[in-house]
Protein backbone atom coordinates (compact mmCIF):
# COMPACT_ATOMS: atom_id res chain seq x y z
CA UNK A 1 0.00 0.00 0.00
CA UNK A 2 1.10 3.42 -0.90
CA UNK A 3 1.42 6.12 1.11
CA UNK A 4 -1.41 8.04 -0.36
CA UNK A 5 -3.87 4.96 -0.20
CA UNK A 6 -2.40 4.43 3.26
CA UNK A 7 -3.25 7.87 3.96
CA UNK A 8 -6.84 7.54 3.07
CA UNK A 9 -7.65 4.69 4.97
CA UNK A 10 -6.60 6.29 8.35
CA UNK A 11 -8.72 8.93 7.45
CA UNK A 12 -11.49 6.64 6.64
CA UNK A 13 -11.20 4.59 9.84
CA UNK A 14 -11.29 7.70 11.71
CA UNK A 15 -14.65 8.85 10.38
CA UNK A 16 -16.17 5.28 10.63
CA UNK A 17 -15.67 5.62 14.44
CA UNK A 18 -18.35 8.88 14.36
CA UNK A 19 -22.06 7.25 14.34
CA UNK A 20 -23.36 6.21 18.17
CA UNK A 21 -26.27 3.82 17.80
CA UNK A 22 -29.50 4.27 18.94
CA UNK A 23 -32.11 1.76 19.43
CA UNK A 24 -34.84 2.01 18.00
CA UNK A 25 -37.97 0.58 19.03
CA UNK A 26 -39.00 -3.01 18.12
CA UNK A 27 -42.39 -2.53 18.59
CA UNK A 28 -44.15 -1.31 15.56
CA UNK A 29 -44.75 -3.74 12.28
CA UNK A 30 -43.41 -2.69 8.86
CA UNK A 31 -46.85 -1.31 7.70
CA UNK A 32 -47.40 0.80 10.97
CA UNK A 33 -44.22 2.50 9.93
CA UNK A 34 -45.64 2.85 6.45
CA UNK A 35 -48.56 4.42 7.91
CA UNK A 36 -46.71 6.31 10.58
CA UNK A 37 -44.35 7.60 7.73
CA UNK A 38 -46.92 8.86 5.69
CA UNK A 39 -49.58 10.61 8.29
CA UNK A 40 -50.64 14.12 6.89
CA UNK A 41 -49.67 15.53 10.90
CA UNK A 42 -45.82 13.95 10.82
CA UNK A 43 -43.27 16.75 11.28
CA UNK A 44 -42.13 18.35 7.15
CA UNK A 45 -38.79 19.45 6.34
CA UNK A 46 -39.65 22.64 6.56
CA UNK A 47 -40.84 22.05 10.22
CA UNK A 48 -37.50 20.72 10.90
CA UNK A 49 -35.47 23.33 8.95
CA UNK A 50 -37.09 26.61 11.02
CA UNK A 51 -36.91 24.59 14.09
CA UNK A 52 -32.86 23.88 13.92
CA UNK A 53 -31.49 27.40 12.53
CA UNK A 54 -31.33 30.36 13.34
CA UNK A 55 -32.09 32.21 10.03
CA UNK A 56 -33.52 30.73 7.55
CA UNK A 57 -33.91 32.15 3.96
CA UNK A 58 -35.82 30.33 1.39
CA UNK A 59 -34.33 30.21 -2.45
CA UNK A 60 -36.65 29.65 -5.49
CA UNK A 61 -36.14 28.19 -8.91
CA UNK A 62 -34.29 25.91 -11.03
CA UNK A 63 -32.87 28.61 -13.10
CA UNK A 64 -34.03 26.84 -16.09
CA UNK A 65 -37.75 26.39 -16.37
CA UNK A 66 -39.38 27.17 -12.90
CA UNK A 67 -39.92 26.66 -9.07
CA UNK A 68 -40.92 23.14 -8.29
CA UNK A 69 -42.98 23.89 -4.86
CA UNK A 70 -42.38 19.96 -3.88
CA UNK A 71 -38.43 21.01 -3.34
CA UNK A 72 -37.89 23.58 -0.47
CA UNK A 73 -33.88 25.10 -1.15
CA UNK A 74 -32.68 27.63 0.77
CA UNK A 75 -29.28 28.74 3.10
CA UNK A 76 -29.39 28.71 7.36
CA UNK A 77 -27.53 29.74 10.03
CA UNK A 78 -26.84 27.02 12.68
CA UNK A 79 -24.89 28.51 15.39
CA UNK A 80 -21.53 30.14 13.76
CA UNK A 81 -22.13 27.75 10.55
CA UNK A 82 -24.10 28.47 7.28
CA UNK A 83 -25.68 25.28 5.87
CA UNK A 84 -27.52 24.95 2.79
CA UNK A 85 -30.67 22.95 2.92
CA UNK A 86 -32.52 20.61 0.66
CA UNK A 87 -36.13 18.83 1.57
CA UNK A 88 -38.73 17.04 -0.21
CA UNK A 89 -42.41 19.25 0.58
CA UNK A 90 -45.75 17.52 0.78
CA UNK A 91 -47.60 20.27 2.12
CA UNK A 92 -49.24 20.85 5.55
CA UNK A 93 -52.87 20.29 4.32
CA UNK A 94 -55.11 19.53 1.55
CA UNK A 95 -54.43 22.71 -0.08
CA UNK A 96 -50.99 22.64 0.06
CA UNK A 97 -50.87 18.99 -0.75
CA UNK A 98 -51.97 20.11 -4.38
CA UNK A 99 -50.11 22.79 -5.05
CA UNK A 100 -46.82 20.67 -3.77
CA UNK A 101 -47.84 17.64 -5.75
CA UNK A 102 -47.91 15.58 -2.49
CA UNK A 103 -44.04 15.87 -2.58
CA UNK A 104 -43.79 14.48 -5.87
CA UNK A 105 -41.02 16.37 -7.67
CA UNK A 106 -40.94 17.45 -11.27
CA UNK A 107 -37.73 17.88 -12.94
CA UNK A 108 -37.16 21.14 -11.90
CA UNK A 109 -36.91 20.22 -8.60
CA UNK A 110 -34.28 17.71 -8.88
CA UNK A 111 -32.11 20.27 -10.71
CA UNK A 112 -33.27 23.42 -8.08
CA UNK A 113 -31.44 21.13 -5.92
CA UNK A 114 -29.12 20.76 -7.97
CA UNK A 115 -28.51 24.48 -7.63
CA UNK A 116 -28.52 25.11 -4.34
CA UNK A 117 -25.73 21.95 -3.86
CA UNK A 118 -23.54 23.50 -6.29
CA UNK A 119 -24.11 26.89 -5.17
CA UNK A 120 -23.22 25.52 -1.41
CA UNK A 121 -20.31 23.90 -2.72
CA UNK A 122 -18.78 27.16 -4.18
CA UNK A 123 -18.97 28.77 -0.97
CA UNK A 124 -18.01 26.07 0.95
CA UNK A 125 -21.15 25.37 3.06
CA UNK A 126 -22.22 21.91 4.15
CA UNK A 127 -25.77 20.54 2.69
CA UNK A 128 -28.26 18.93 4.63
CA UNK A 129 -31.26 17.00 2.96
CA UNK A 130 -34.39 16.24 4.56
CA UNK A 131 -35.90 13.45 2.24
CA UNK A 132 -39.66 13.01 2.58
CA UNK A 133 -41.38 11.75 -0.74
CA UNK A 134 -43.31 9.25 -2.43
CA UNK A 135 -41.51 9.16 -5.45
CA UNK A 136 -40.73 11.53 -8.38
CA UNK A 137 -43.72 13.19 -10.36
CA UNK A 138 -44.32 10.33 -12.79
CA UNK A 139 -46.55 12.12 -15.54
CA UNK A 140 -46.19 13.78 -19.06
CA UNK A 141 -44.21 16.93 -18.08
CA UNK A 142 -41.82 15.26 -15.97
CA UNK A 143 -40.97 12.89 -18.86
CA UNK A 144 -41.07 15.47 -21.30
CA UNK A 145 -38.35 17.50 -19.39
CA UNK A 146 -36.22 14.73 -18.49
CA UNK A 147 -36.74 13.61 -15.14
CA UNK A 148 -34.16 10.61 -15.67
CA UNK A 149 -32.06 12.90 -16.78
CA UNK A 150 -32.65 15.10 -13.73
CA UNK A 151 -32.33 12.14 -11.06
CA UNK A 152 -29.38 10.93 -12.94
CA UNK A 153 -27.42 14.13 -12.80
CA UNK A 154 -28.20 14.76 -9.08
CA UNK A 155 -26.85 10.93 -8.31
CA UNK A 156 -23.19 11.64 -10.16
CA UNK A 157 -23.21 15.60 -8.89
CA UNK A 158 -23.74 14.55 -5.84
CA UNK A 159 -21.24 11.78 -5.10
CA UNK A 160 -18.47 14.33 -6.01
CA UNK A 161 -19.82 17.16 -4.00
CA UNK A 162 -16.66 18.66 -2.37
CA UNK A 163 -18.64 19.51 0.86
CA UNK A 164 -20.09 17.72 3.43
CA UNK A 165 -23.77 15.91 2.58
CA UNK A 166 -26.24 14.86 5.56
CA UNK A 167 -29.14 13.58 4.21
CA UNK A 168 -31.64 12.16 6.55
CA UNK A 169 -35.06 10.60 5.19
CA UNK A 170 -37.82 12.26 7.91
CA UNK A 171 -40.59 10.49 6.09
CA UNK A 172 -41.18 8.22 2.90
CA UNK A 173 -38.05 7.60 2.02
CA UNK A 174 -40.18 6.68 -2.24
CA UNK A 175 -37.11 5.19 -4.94
CA UNK A 176 -35.61 7.13 -7.39
CA UNK A 177 -37.12 10.16 -6.11
CA UNK A 178 -36.06 9.34 -2.68
CA UNK A 179 -32.31 9.10 -3.83
CA UNK A 180 -31.98 12.28 -6.10
CA UNK A 181 -31.60 14.26 -2.98
CA UNK A 182 -30.03 10.96 -0.79
CA UNK A 183 -26.19 10.55 -2.02
CA UNK A 184 -23.99 12.46 0.66
CA UNK A 185 -21.30 11.23 3.27
CA UNK A 186 -24.68 9.90 6.33
CA UNK A 187 -27.77 9.14 5.75
CA UNK A 188 -30.00 8.77 8.51
CA UNK A 189 -33.46 7.34 9.23
CA UNK A 190 -36.12 8.58 11.71
CA UNK A 191 -37.11 5.60 13.92
CA UNK A 192 -40.40 5.11 11.85
CA UNK A 193 -39.11 6.49 8.34
CA UNK A 194 -39.43 3.81 5.50
CA UNK A 195 -36.69 3.61 2.41
CA UNK A 196 -37.70 1.38 -0.88
CA UNK A 197 -37.52 0.91 -3.90
CA UNK A 198 -41.41 0.67 -4.61
CA UNK A 199 -44.28 1.35 -2.49
CA UNK A 200 -45.67 -1.96 -0.67
CA UNK A 201 -48.94 -1.33 -2.82
CA UNK A 202 -46.66 -1.45 -6.21
CA UNK A 203 -44.51 -4.08 -4.89
CA UNK A 204 -47.23 -6.30 -3.74
CA UNK A 205 -49.39 -6.05 -7.19
CA UNK A 206 -46.29 -6.23 -9.45
CA UNK A 207 -44.26 -9.28 -7.40
CA UNK A 208 -47.53 -10.71 -5.31
CA UNK A 209 -49.98 -10.19 -8.06
CA UNK A 210 -52.48 -8.94 -5.12
CA UNK A 211 -52.61 -5.02 -4.18
CA UNK A 212 -53.90 -6.31 -0.90
CA UNK A 213 -51.12 -7.87 -0.26
CA UNK A 214 -49.34 -4.58 0.70
CA UNK A 215 -48.76 -5.26 4.40
CA UNK A 216 -46.88 -8.49 3.98
CA UNK A 217 -45.07 -6.62 1.17
CA UNK A 218 -43.75 -4.49 3.67
CA UNK A 219 -42.40 -6.87 5.55
CA UNK A 220 -40.44 -8.43 2.76
CA UNK A 221 -39.51 -5.63 1.43
CA UNK A 222 -37.96 -4.58 4.78
CA UNK A 223 -38.10 -0.97 4.51
CA UNK A 224 -37.95 0.08 7.78
CA UNK A 225 -34.78 1.96 9.47
CA UNK A 226 -34.26 -1.03 11.41
CA UNK A 227 -34.00 -3.24 8.35
CA UNK A 228 -31.94 -0.55 6.67
CA UNK A 229 -29.47 -0.02 9.63
CA UNK A 230 -28.69 -3.94 9.65
CA UNK A 231 -27.93 -3.49 5.76
CA UNK A 232 -25.60 -0.94 6.62
CA UNK A 233 -27.75 1.30 4.24
CA UNK A 234 -27.98 4.02 6.61
CA UNK A 235 -25.09 5.13 9.54
CA UNK A 236 -27.68 5.35 12.00
CA UNK A 237 -31.81 6.20 13.63
CA UNK A 238 -32.96 8.92 14.72
CA UNK A 239 -35.13 8.44 17.37
CA UNK A 240 -39.15 9.83 17.97
CA UNK A 241 -40.85 10.33 20.86
CA UNK A 242 -43.09 6.88 21.83
CA UNK A 243 -46.02 7.78 19.77
CA UNK A 244 -44.10 9.18 16.44
CA UNK A 245 -42.66 12.26 15.29
CA UNK A 246 -45.91 14.23 15.38
CA UNK A 247 -46.85 13.56 19.33
CA UNK A 248 -43.41 15.82 19.60
CA UNK A 249 -41.37 17.12 17.04
CA UNK A 250 -39.36 19.08 19.08
CA UNK A 251 -38.12 16.11 20.32
CA UNK A 252 -36.82 14.50 17.03
CA UNK A 253 -35.58 18.14 15.65
CA UNK A 254 -33.60 18.48 18.54
CA UNK A 255 -31.69 15.08 18.00
CA UNK A 256 -31.66 15.92 14.55
CA UNK A 257 -29.91 19.07 15.53
CA UNK A 258 -27.43 17.26 17.21
CA UNK A 259 -26.83 14.76 15.04
CA UNK A 260 -25.76 17.88 11.86
CA UNK A 261 -23.56 19.74 14.43
CA UNK A 262 -21.64 16.36 15.85
CA UNK A 263 -21.31 15.51 12.12
CA UNK A 264 -20.36 18.55 10.65
CA UNK A 265 -18.08 18.70 13.72
CA UNK A 266 -15.99 16.03 12.13
CA UNK A 267 -16.34 16.08 8.26
CA UNK A 268 -15.58 19.99 8.07
CA UNK A 269 -12.26 19.00 8.97
CA UNK A 270 -11.42 16.84 6.49
CA UNK A 271 -9.91 17.84 2.90
CA UNK A 272 -12.61 18.43 0.75
CA UNK A 273 -10.28 15.26 -1.17
CA UNK A 274 -10.55 13.10 1.27
CA UNK A 275 -14.32 13.52 1.71
CA UNK A 276 -14.84 12.46 -2.19
CA UNK A 277 -12.84 9.45 -1.77
CA UNK A 278 -14.16 8.77 1.65
CA UNK A 279 -17.98 9.26 -0.03
CA UNK A 280 -16.91 7.02 -3.76
CA UNK A 281 -15.25 3.98 -0.96
CA UNK A 282 -18.69 4.12 0.57
CA UNK A 283 -20.85 4.17 -2.29
CA UNK A 284 -18.76 1.64 -3.93
CA UNK A 285 -18.91 -0.96 -0.99
CA UNK A 286 -22.72 -0.17 -0.72
CA UNK A 287 -23.07 -4.38 -1.45
CA UNK A 288 -21.90 -5.83 2.11
CA UNK A 289 -23.11 -8.84 1.10
CA UNK A 290 -21.34 -9.31 -2.88
CA UNK A 291 -18.06 -8.82 -0.61
CA UNK A 292 -17.31 -5.61 -3.08
CA UNK A 293 -14.74 -4.61 -0.29
CA UNK A 294 -12.26 -6.98 -1.41
CA UNK A 295 -8.72 -6.20 -1.70
CA UNK A 296 -8.73 -5.80 -5.41
CA UNK A 297 -11.95 -3.59 -5.84
CA UNK A 298 -10.62 -1.46 -3.18
CA UNK A 299 -7.32 -1.30 -4.77
CA UNK A 300 -8.56 -0.45 -7.98
CA UNK A 301 -10.50 2.22 -6.95
CA UNK A 302 -8.07 3.49 -5.06
CA UNK A 303 -5.84 3.60 -8.15
CA UNK A 304 -8.25 5.57 -10.20
CA UNK A 305 -8.24 8.19 -7.51
CA UNK A 306 -5.20 8.82 -8.31
CA UNK A 307 -5.86 9.24 -11.64
CA UNK A 308 -9.38 11.77 -10.73
CA UNK A 309 -8.77 15.30 -9.72
CA UNK A 310 -11.86 15.09 -7.49
CA UNK B 1 -36.23 -24.92 -45.88
CA UNK B 2 -35.05 -22.47 -43.69
CA UNK B 3 -36.93 -20.98 -39.94
CA UNK B 4 -39.32 -17.92 -40.37
CA UNK B 5 -40.12 -15.12 -38.67
CA UNK B 6 -42.97 -12.83 -39.03
CA UNK B 7 -42.43 -8.60 -38.15
CA UNK B 8 -44.23 -7.85 -35.25
CA UNK B 9 -44.46 -4.31 -36.66
CA UNK B 10 -45.62 -5.12 -40.39
CA UNK B 11 -46.39 -8.29 -39.72
CA UNK B 12 -45.03 -9.63 -43.28
CA UNK B 13 -43.28 -12.77 -42.76
CA UNK B 14 -39.29 -13.19 -43.51
CA UNK B 15 -36.78 -16.02 -43.92
CA UNK B 16 -34.67 -16.13 -40.68
CA UNK B 17 -31.16 -15.45 -42.51
CA UNK B 18 -32.22 -13.14 -44.65
CA UNK B 19 -33.62 -10.91 -41.53
CA UNK B 20 -30.43 -11.52 -39.57
CA UNK B 21 -28.14 -10.70 -42.79
CA UNK B 22 -29.90 -6.89 -42.25
CA UNK B 23 -28.39 -7.18 -38.34
CA UNK B 24 -32.25 -8.22 -37.75
CA UNK B 25 -33.69 -5.28 -38.71
CA UNK B 26 -36.80 -5.86 -40.64
CA UNK B 27 -36.13 -5.14 -44.45
CA UNK B 28 -39.20 -3.80 -45.33
CA UNK B 29 -40.33 -1.82 -41.96
CA UNK B 30 -37.33 -1.09 -40.54
CA UNK B 31 -38.44 -2.67 -36.85
CA UNK B 32 -35.48 -3.68 -35.45
CA UNK B 33 -35.53 -7.00 -33.33
CA UNK B 34 -33.83 -7.63 -30.18
CA UNK B 35 -30.34 -8.53 -30.50
CA UNK B 36 -28.75 -11.04 -27.85
CA UNK B 37 -25.70 -9.47 -26.24
CA UNK B 38 -23.25 -12.01 -28.01
CA UNK B 39 -24.88 -10.31 -31.52
CA UNK B 40 -24.70 -6.94 -30.54
CA UNK B 41 -21.08 -7.37 -29.63
CA UNK B 42 -20.48 -8.95 -33.17
CA UNK B 43 -22.42 -6.18 -34.46
CA UNK B 44 -19.52 -3.57 -33.24
CA UNK B 45 -16.07 -5.21 -32.53
CA UNK B 46 -13.29 -5.96 -34.81
CA UNK B 47 -13.09 -10.29 -35.51
CA UNK B 48 -12.79 -12.04 -32.39
CA UNK B 49 -11.67 -9.16 -30.37
CA UNK B 50 -14.35 -9.62 -27.34
CA UNK B 51 -12.96 -10.89 -24.23
CA UNK B 52 -15.66 -11.43 -21.51
CA UNK B 53 -14.67 -10.12 -18.12
CA UNK B 54 -14.97 -13.45 -15.44
CA UNK B 55 -18.25 -13.80 -13.88
CA UNK B 56 -17.07 -14.04 -10.42
CA UNK B 57 -20.03 -13.48 -7.92
CA UNK B 58 -22.22 -15.53 -6.05
CA UNK B 59 -26.14 -15.49 -6.24
CA UNK B 60 -27.21 -12.42 -3.89
CA UNK B 61 -30.61 -12.85 -2.12
CA UNK B 62 -30.35 -9.75 -0.30
CA UNK B 63 -33.43 -9.25 1.46
CA UNK B 64 -34.28 -13.11 1.79
CA UNK B 65 -37.14 -12.71 -0.50
CA UNK B 66 -38.73 -15.98 -1.11
CA UNK B 67 -38.28 -17.65 -4.86
CA UNK B 68 -35.84 -15.36 -6.31
CA UNK B 69 -33.16 -18.16 -6.47
CA UNK B 70 -35.80 -19.90 -8.92
CA UNK B 71 -36.36 -17.17 -10.87
CA UNK B 72 -32.78 -16.21 -11.33
CA UNK B 73 -32.60 -20.23 -12.20
CA UNK B 74 -34.97 -19.92 -15.04
CA UNK B 75 -33.77 -16.80 -16.35
CA UNK B 76 -30.32 -18.77 -16.52
CA UNK B 77 -31.84 -21.30 -18.47
CA UNK B 78 -34.28 -19.29 -20.78
CA UNK B 79 -32.01 -16.14 -21.60
CA UNK B 80 -28.74 -18.54 -21.50
CA UNK B 81 -26.85 -16.26 -19.84
CA UNK B 82 -25.45 -15.89 -16.06
CA UNK B 83 -26.99 -12.35 -15.47
CA UNK B 84 -28.80 -9.52 -17.01
CA UNK B 85 -25.67 -7.79 -18.28
CA UNK B 86 -22.26 -8.83 -19.66
CA UNK B 87 -19.45 -7.11 -19.98
CA UNK B 88 -15.81 -7.34 -21.33
CA UNK B 89 -12.88 -5.54 -23.31
CA UNK B 90 -12.83 -5.37 -27.54
CA UNK B 91 -11.54 -3.60 -30.17
CA UNK B 92 -13.57 -1.20 -32.63
CA UNK B 93 -11.42 -0.56 -35.97
CA UNK B 94 -8.42 -1.87 -33.69
CA UNK B 95 -8.92 0.66 -30.92
CA UNK B 96 -9.90 -0.89 -27.24
CA UNK B 97 -12.63 -0.38 -25.39
CA UNK B 98 -14.35 -1.48 -22.38
CA UNK B 99 -17.86 -2.55 -23.32
CA UNK B 100 -21.23 -3.24 -21.50
CA UNK B 101 -24.19 -4.89 -22.94
CA UNK B 102 -27.69 -5.20 -20.89
CA UNK B 103 -30.28 -8.34 -21.98
CA UNK B 104 -33.78 -8.14 -21.47
CA UNK B 105 -34.47 -11.32 -21.73
CA UNK B 106 -32.85 -11.78 -18.40
CA UNK B 107 -35.91 -10.69 -16.44
CA UNK B 108 -36.26 -7.96 -18.29
CA UNK B 109 -32.83 -6.41 -18.08
CA UNK B 110 -33.42 -5.66 -14.32
CA UNK B 111 -30.90 -4.02 -12.32
CA UNK B 112 -29.99 -5.68 -8.87
CA UNK B 113 -26.86 -5.94 -7.01
CA UNK B 114 -24.67 -8.32 -9.60
CA UNK B 115 -25.90 -5.75 -12.99
CA UNK B 116 -24.91 -2.69 -10.84
CA UNK B 117 -21.53 -4.35 -10.01
CA UNK B 118 -20.67 -5.56 -13.03
CA UNK B 119 -21.47 -2.27 -14.59
CA UNK B 120 -19.81 -0.01 -12.11
CA UNK B 121 -16.51 -2.58 -12.40
CA UNK B 122 -16.61 -1.65 -15.97
CA UNK B 123 -16.95 1.79 -15.49
CA UNK B 124 -13.99 1.60 -13.33
CA UNK B 125 -12.06 -0.99 -15.27
CA UNK B 126 -12.40 2.14 -18.41
CA UNK B 127 -10.85 4.76 -15.89
CA UNK B 128 -8.29 2.67 -14.75
CA UNK B 129 -6.88 1.85 -18.94
CA UNK B 130 -7.97 5.28 -19.92
CA UNK B 131 -10.30 3.10 -22.53
CA UNK B 132 -13.42 4.53 -23.69
CA UNK B 133 -16.59 2.57 -21.74
CA UNK B 134 -19.46 1.85 -24.29
CA UNK B 135 -22.43 0.85 -22.44
CA UNK B 136 -25.75 -0.84 -24.44
CA UNK B 137 -29.33 -0.18 -22.02
CA UNK B 138 -32.12 -3.02 -22.02
CA UNK B 139 -34.11 -2.40 -18.77
CA UNK B 140 -37.28 -2.05 -16.95
CA UNK B 141 -35.45 -0.55 -14.26
CA UNK B 142 -34.42 -1.62 -10.67
CA UNK B 143 -34.80 -5.33 -9.67
CA UNK B 144 -37.35 -5.07 -7.20
CA UNK B 145 -36.54 -8.18 -5.54
CA UNK B 146 -33.68 -6.95 -4.26
CA UNK B 147 -35.50 -4.15 -2.83
CA UNK B 148 -33.12 -1.39 -1.43
CA UNK B 149 -30.32 -2.94 -3.04
CA UNK B 150 -31.76 -2.65 -6.46
CA UNK B 151 -32.06 1.21 -5.61
CA UNK B 152 -28.52 1.44 -4.35
CA UNK B 153 -27.17 0.44 -8.18
CA UNK B 154 -28.25 3.83 -9.53
CA UNK B 155 -25.80 5.21 -7.00
CA UNK B 156 -23.12 2.99 -7.25
CA UNK B 157 -23.56 3.16 -11.44
CA UNK B 158 -23.78 7.11 -11.11
CA UNK B 159 -20.72 7.24 -8.93
CA UNK B 160 -18.75 5.26 -11.09
CA UNK B 161 -19.90 7.55 -14.28
CA UNK B 162 -18.51 10.73 -12.18
CA UNK B 163 -15.15 8.64 -11.38
CA UNK B 164 -15.04 8.01 -15.28
CA UNK B 165 -15.85 11.31 -15.96
CA UNK B 166 -12.96 12.77 -13.29
CA UNK B 167 -10.72 10.68 -14.83
CA UNK B 168 -11.53 12.11 -18.41
CA UNK B 169 -12.38 8.81 -19.91
CA UNK B 170 -14.96 8.97 -22.16
CA UNK B 171 -18.66 7.04 -22.00
CA UNK B 172 -20.63 6.36 -24.96
CA UNK B 173 -23.99 5.12 -23.85
CA UNK B 174 -26.88 3.62 -26.86
CA UNK B 175 -29.92 3.40 -25.48
CA UNK B 176 -31.90 0.17 -26.96
CA UNK B 177 -35.66 -0.76 -26.70
CA UNK B 178 -36.73 -0.54 -23.96
CA UNK B 179 -34.88 1.78 -21.55
CA UNK B 180 -36.71 3.15 -18.75
CA UNK B 181 -37.15 3.34 -14.60
CA UNK B 182 -33.59 3.47 -12.41
CA UNK B 183 -31.35 2.67 -15.43
CA UNK B 184 -32.68 5.58 -17.27
CA UNK B 185 -32.38 7.58 -13.94
CA UNK B 186 -28.82 6.58 -13.22
CA UNK B 187 -25.79 5.86 -15.86
CA UNK B 188 -28.31 5.55 -18.97
CA UNK B 189 -28.23 9.64 -19.02
CA UNK B 190 -24.91 10.04 -17.94
CA UNK B 191 -22.94 9.39 -21.37
CA UNK B 192 -20.66 11.88 -22.99
CA UNK B 193 -22.55 11.23 -25.61
CA UNK B 194 -26.14 9.46 -25.63
CA UNK B 195 -26.61 7.19 -28.82
CA UNK B 196 -30.24 5.27 -29.47
CA UNK B 197 -31.70 3.06 -31.73
CA UNK B 198 -34.19 3.76 -33.85
CA UNK B 199 -37.95 3.32 -32.43
CA UNK B 200 -36.29 2.45 -28.84
CA UNK B 201 -38.94 3.05 -25.83
CA UNK B 202 -36.68 5.84 -23.57
CA UNK B 203 -37.59 6.70 -20.33
CA UNK B 204 -38.40 7.37 -16.66
CA UNK B 205 -41.55 5.98 -16.05
CA UNK B 206 -43.23 3.36 -17.75
CA UNK B 207 -46.13 4.10 -20.00
CA UNK B 208 -48.79 2.34 -17.51
CA UNK B 209 -48.27 4.38 -14.90
CA UNK B 210 -47.84 7.81 -16.59
CA UNK B 211 -51.64 7.11 -18.21
CA UNK B 212 -52.73 5.83 -14.69
CA UNK B 213 -51.30 9.33 -13.26
CA UNK B 214 -52.57 11.57 -15.76
CA UNK B 215 -56.15 9.13 -16.62
CA UNK B 216 -55.50 9.23 -20.58
CA UNK B 217 -53.82 7.26 -23.38
CA UNK B 218 -50.40 8.37 -24.13
CA UNK B 219 -50.05 10.37 -27.61
CA UNK B 220 -48.20 8.12 -30.16
CA UNK B 221 -44.65 8.06 -29.87
CA UNK B 222 -44.57 9.29 -26.62
CA UNK B 223 -41.28 8.08 -24.68
CA UNK B 224 -39.59 7.42 -28.30
CA UNK B 225 -35.71 7.74 -28.96
CA UNK B 226 -37.55 10.17 -31.92
CA UNK B 227 -38.96 12.08 -28.67
CA UNK B 228 -36.15 12.21 -26.77
CA UNK B 229 -33.99 13.20 -29.50
CA UNK B 230 -36.47 16.17 -30.18
CA UNK B 231 -36.53 16.87 -26.01
CA UNK B 232 -32.53 16.83 -25.90
CA UNK B 233 -31.66 14.15 -24.19
CA UNK B 234 -30.29 12.15 -26.90
CA UNK B 235 -27.23 13.23 -29.65
CA UNK B 236 -28.61 11.01 -32.10
CA UNK B 237 -30.22 8.04 -33.48
CA UNK B 238 -28.54 5.86 -35.24
CA UNK B 239 -28.77 2.54 -37.23
CA UNK B 240 -27.40 -0.53 -36.79
CA UNK B 241 -25.78 -0.99 -39.49
CA UNK B 242 -23.85 2.27 -38.76
CA UNK B 243 -23.40 1.57 -34.73
CA UNK B 244 -19.82 0.28 -35.52
CA UNK B 245 -18.47 3.17 -37.88
CA UNK B 246 -20.17 6.14 -35.37
CA UNK B 247 -18.84 4.18 -32.34
CA UNK B 248 -15.31 4.07 -33.79
CA UNK B 249 -15.68 7.71 -34.65
CA UNK B 250 -15.90 8.83 -31.45
CA UNK B 251 -13.55 6.76 -30.23
CA UNK B 252 -10.99 8.44 -32.69
CA UNK B 253 -11.96 11.75 -31.49
CA UNK B 254 -11.92 11.12 -28.11
CA UNK B 255 -8.72 9.17 -27.95
CA UNK B 256 -6.12 11.27 -28.57
CA UNK B 257 -5.86 10.82 -32.51
CA UNK B 258 -7.34 14.36 -32.72
CA UNK B 259 -5.83 15.62 -30.06
CA UNK B 260 -6.41 19.16 -29.03
CA UNK B 261 -3.54 19.20 -26.22
ZN1 LIG C 1 -41.40 -5.14 -40.57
Amino acid sequence: MNKESAKLYSTVDAMEEIASTKEASEGRSSWECVLLSRQQNRPSASYYIHQICDEFMELHGDRYYGDDKAMITGIGTMGGRAVTFIGNRKGANMKENISCNYGMSNPEGYRKALRAAKQAEKFNRPVICFIDTPGAYPGLGAEQRGIGEAIARNLKEFATLRVPVLSFIIGEGGSGGALGIGIGDKLYMLENAVYSVITPEGFASILLRDPSQAQSAAEAMKMTSRDLKEFQIIHDIIPEAPGGAHTDPAFTANAIKETIERDLDNLCTKTPENLVRYRLRKIRNIDVQLHSDNPETSTKLLEVFTRCRL
Amino acid sequence: MSKQIQCPSCHRVFDYDVVASYMKVCPKCGYHHRLTPAERISSIADGNSFAEFPFTYAFPNPIGLEGYQEKISQSRDKANLEEAVITGECTIDGRPCVVAVMSFDFMGGSMGSVVGEKIAEAMIEGALRHEPVIIFTASGGARMQEGIFSLMQMAKTSAAAALLEKSLTPLFIVLTHPTTGGVTASFAMLGDVNLAEKGALIGFAGPRVIEGTIGEKLPAGFQSAEFQLEKGFIDAIVAREDMKKTLSFLIRVHMGEHSNE
